[in-house]
């Protein structure tokens, strides 16, 4: 059985205030970093999985069902 | 009448939500574990406040796919009445049960503090006996109950009156010093289209005796059994 791997990452939409990002964004700044106008953060999910026909659709339908909240967030696959 | 308070692993409302029911109301009242599909055949569901599943992935999102969802999903579309508080919310939103997201706050912190709650929606099975102009004191205790959807979304709400409470002053003015979390609109709490579950942030079932600081919450449980015992008898 050969095997792949596939990275979800997940991101806030544009628009969607990031709280998270802001207040490391400050932290830098306060940190002399000041270059850096604005951070957007996110996660990824790295996933191990048996090689299968059907795979990248399966990937996204597990990204929108449960990895992702689509009314907040968007994903990215990217297999590897 | 029959209360089932559903218990995830990290549900930390269930036995305020069980003993408002059972010891307060004085109502018949089961704990439903989640890995069981049996609603017990209770009349009103209760999704307790907490942290199911450690809040892992996004609040609520695991405890959705959980056995007992299932259930309270099918019974809930059936016209069953399903209230959920706090993580709850969480919970029924994750199941596409209310809509929208409730996100991190906007400052961050966790907030757990009494505020007033001006009820926008009198005629559901939940606020019923609220009065007309009282405000009610419950507590909140969240870090993720900043309510967030697309702007036609939040309008569609407003425009079919299923915006049921607003975090306002003891007043009932709407304000932003009242908004303790960042959410559209001042939203704590909302039902579906058809009007039979509700979600909030705010904890009515910790503020059912005059000793925790309120008994405004008994309202919230007194209107459910109003509405229960007065309904016509073939339900939907």
């Amino acid at each position: 059985m050969s095997k792949s791997k596939a990275i979800v990452y997940i991101r806030l939409k544009e628009g969607v205030l990031d709280p998270q990002g802001k207040t490391i964004a400050h932290a830098m700044s306060n940190m002399g970093y000041t270059e850096f106008e604005s951070v957007r953060s996110g996660r990824f999910f790295e996933l191990e999985c048996e090689t299968r026909p059907d795979l990248e659709k399966r990937i996204d339908e597990i990204s929108r069902k449960l990895l992702s909240n689509p009314i907040i967030e968007t994903y990215r696959v990217e297999m590897v | 009448m029959k209360f089932g308070v559903v218990t995830f692993p990290g549900s930390n409302g269930d036995y305020d939500s069980y003993t408002a029911a059972k010891f307060v109301l004085g109502k018949e009242t089961v704990f439903l574990w989640h890995k069981s599909a049996s609603l017990e055949g209770a009349d009103v569901i209760i999704l307790p406040g907490g942290f199911s599943y450690g809040d892992y992935l996004r609040s609520g999102a695991i405890a959705r796919f959980s056995p007992i969802m299932k259930s309270v999903i099918a019974f809930a579309q059936s016209g069953g009445i399903v209230i959920g508080f706090c993580n709850g919310f969480q919970v029924l939103m994750e199941s596409g049960l209310l809509p929208g997201a409730l996100m991190r706050n906007s400052h961050l912190r966790f907030r757990h503090r009494f505020v007033y709650l001006k009820t926008e929606n009198h005629n559901t099975p939940f606020t019923n006996m609220i009065p007309e102009g009282k405000t009610i004191k419950v507590p909140i205790a969240h870090g993720d109950g900043n309510f967030y959807n697309f702007q036609a979304d939040v309008d569609e709400l407003e425009k079919n009156s299923k915006v049921i409470f607003r975090y306002s002053d003891m007043n009932g003015k709407i304000t932003n010093e009242a908004n303790p979390n960042g959410s559209l609109n001042n939203i704590a709490g909302i039902s579906n289209r058809e009007g039979n579950v509700l979600g909030m942030m705010p904890h009515p079932e910790r503020a059912v005796e005059s000793i925790l600081g309120s008994d405004d919450g008994l309202l919230v449980f007194d209107s459910m059994v109003n509405y229960l015992v007065n309904k016509p008898a073939k339900s939907a």
